[in-house]
């Protein structure tokens, strides 16, 4: 089992002849996952890699897609998500970055609202290995396998799945979820389904400074979750009052240090590793 | 982006907040007021300007011009003051505050007021403040300011006015992005109105594209950070002497506590983001060299970047730019074998894993 995309996930691209779009509609195929249409205004009736393109969302539910990869500019974002929402699509991943957050706001609300799911914006999305990958993730790196692993970063994410992978162990799901200040899914969100999944049976938990996100999840780890997390915490050395990249990576007015996460994981007993390079170890600890 | 105080009050004027009859004034030629006491307020991008002398009052043309050359010639937390504001003296019965801004756990604005201002929120009990969560689907209404004018046991007379002044903060919140709107203190005179006192206005940076009316302030970046900013890389200036060069926030930050862990001290925070371009690469190196770093660390996880792409990079930067202090490379991800193969044709090592690296590098950078 998988959580929020399997076999069964049908992606449209938004955006689908932008650089990204195109780009990542290859990949995705290459990955096994289904594509089935692409939007790009103007340029309805071509198709990119095999995959048609519509010019509105409306035309391109014909294809049956259940899920979106937004990747259109920052300004249409908003735009883009409420035409995926208009349409009843219940699962938007937007890989987008400099989003302003009051859109990203508006569009976790209403997404809320009416029961969909929103998975970023500025993350790497979801894979699960090897039923579905909706996002941008490296398609080498996976091995199906029991961990789940969440995550505010891409590349780091890359780098501790490698790791994971390496090591002889392998994934259940990973889940992106995103670098900015308001996302869709948040730890919790995702805590909640590796606990009813059959197939996860210890959870990488990746955080980095800013915000109050990873000791919300350390309060719920400690009261709801069963089964055993291991955490890496980034920014222990970043210096207070600067966007660290992430524009939600900010320790602002004392909040949000990576101390304060550390020692909020440990009290819920979850092992926090001093070093990427330690997850792999640690995860084999807890599972023995 | 932060905005000045006599920049917020502008945007106060323009949505209908009253505020202090004042004069912005960029040099001491300028230095004119016609109806005296007159408040003298140093404008930096910096809390605390009061304790560190930025605020003085002036009752003559000679005081003025005395104290206003003087807070001119301050800097305040290492920030240079430019330019001064001056405003009418209020005649202050009561000091309240309010604020709109994002509570990142609950993913809405919230406001927040309190009879207690003056002083920083953080200093005000939490059982003075009222605390009131806008629904952002919903938005704001009249109800909102009711009520939490009713919390906050406000006087009739008061009450409309505060009504007054909170919608049309959160119309500015909301058609500015901002990330803060504060007004601390808002002051109650001994007439009865109600007036900000002061102004804070932090404008999210990701929606400057639809505010183009607003001027960037580059105080907040260093020369190298300005440098960085205007060629479009994420920089962050760092006191110690190891260059980094990194992809993606998480590795960049993970790299940059792996070096301090390890005894390093890195001198900057960069990060490629998700380009896969040789003249991106070679940028950074540019950039580094302003920088002037006793030793370099890449550090580079292939996925959207191709580890190729930046192997050629590193070739074409020692070409074009040149690199005089020691540079170690670490490689791993997608083409990370062709990517090894460029760097060792042209003499250059590159480590698999990333510890391996960052060893390395602080070990030569100490031993210089």
């Amino acid at each position: 089992m998988s959580i929020y995309v399997d076999e069964e996930t049908r992606i449209l691209v938004q955006g689908i002849t932008g650089h990204q779009g195109s780009f990542n509609t290859t990949q995705m195929l290459k990955f096994g996952s289904k594509v089935v249409a692409g939007t790009s205004p103007g340029k309805g009736g071509t198709s990119i890699d095999g995959v048609k393109v519509f010019n509105t969302v409306e035309e391109a539910m014909g294809e049956d897609p259940n899920a979106t990869f937004i990747s259109v500019a920052a300004p249409y974002v908003l735009d883009a998500a409420k035409e995926a929402i208009y349409n009843g699509i219940g699962l938007i991943y937007i890989l987008t970055e400099k989003v302003p957050y009051q859109d990203t706001m508006r569009i976790v609300s209403l997404a809320k609202k009416m029961g969909k799911i929103v998975v970023g914006p500025n993350g790497p999305g979801i894979t699960s290995p090897f039923s579905c990958k909706l996002g941008i993730m490296p398609n080498q790196i996976f091995k199906r396998g029991n961990v789940g692993v969440i995550s505010r970063s891409g590349t780091l994410t890359y780098e501790i799945v490698n790791q994971i992978t390496t090591s002889g162990l392998g994934e259940s799901t990973v889940v992106g979820l995103g670098g900015d200040p308001v996302t869709g899914l948040n730890y919790i969100d995702v805590l909640e389904e590796f606990k009813k999944d059959d197939q996860t049976e210890a959870v990488a938990m990746v955080g980095e400074i800013g915000g109050t996100a990873e000791e919300e999840a350390a309060e719920y780890i400690k009261n709801n979750f069963n089964k055993p997390v291991v955490s890496y915490i980034t920014g222990r050395s970043a210096p207070p009052g600067k966007r660290m990249g992430h524009a939600g990576a900010i320790i602002s007015r004392g909040k949000g240090t990576a101390e304060s996460k550390v020692s909020a994981l440990e009290n819920a007993g979850v092992k926090v590793a001093a070093f990427p390079y330690e997850i792999p170890s640690l995860l084999k600890k807890v599972l023995q | 982006m932060n905005l000045y105080e006599y920049q917020a009050k502008e945007l106060f004027r323009k949505y209908g907040i009253t505020v202090p009859k004042g004069k912005h004034v960029k040099n001491e030629g300028e230095l004119a007021w016609d109806s005296y006491p007159v408040v003298i307020k140093a404008q930096v991008l910096t809390g605390g300007r009061g304790k560190a002398g930025g605020i003085k009052f002036a009752n003559n043309a000679r005081e003025l011009a005395e104290n206003g050359k003087q807070v001119m010639s301050m800097s305040i937390k290492g920030l240079k003051v430019r330019s001064i504001l001056l405003e009418e003296k209020l005649d202050i019965s009561k000091e309240y505050y309010v604020s709109i801004t994002l509570d990142r756990s609950k993913r809405m604005p919230i406001i927040m007021a309190t009879t207690s201002g003056g002083v920083e929120i953080e200093d005000v009990p939490n059982e003075k403040i009222v605390k009131y969560w806008i629904d952002p689907t919903l938005g704001y209404s009249s109800f909102v300011g009711r009520d939490i004018s009713f919390r906050l046991n406000l006087p009739a007379e008061e009450s409309k006015q505060f009504q007054d002044i909170l919608s049309r903060m959160y119309r500015l919140y909301e058609e500015y992005d901002c990330e803060l709107v504060e007004i601390n203190p808002l002051v109650v005179t001994k007439q009865g109105s109600i007036i900000a006192g002061d102004a804070k206005v932090v404008v999210d940076s990701d929606s400057l594209f639809r505010h183009k009316d607003l001027p960037e302030n580059s105080a907040e970046r260093t020369e190298l950070e300005e440098i960085a900013f205007t060629k479009g890389y994420s920089l962050v200036e760092l006191d110690g002497n190891i260059g980094v060069i990194a992809n993606g926030a998480g590795l960049t930050m993970a790299t940059l506590d792996g070096l301090t862990q390890k005894g390093g001290k890195p001198r900057n925070f960069l990060d490629l983001g998700g380009s896969d371009d040789v003249e991106k690469v070679v940028g950074a190196f540019e950039i580094l060299k302003v920088a002037k770093p006793k030793g370099i660390l890449i550090n580079i996880f292939g996925g959207v970047t191709h580890c190729d792409t930046v192997a050629n990079g590193i070739v074409e930067a020692k070409k074009r730019v040149g690199v005089d202090v020691p540079m170690v490379v670490r490689l791993s991800g997608v083409n990370e074998d062709i990517g090894r193969k460029i760097l060792k044709e042209n003499q250059i090592d590159s480590y698999a894993d990333m510890m391996d690296a960052i060893e390395d590098i602080v070990k030569v950078v100490n031993s210089r």
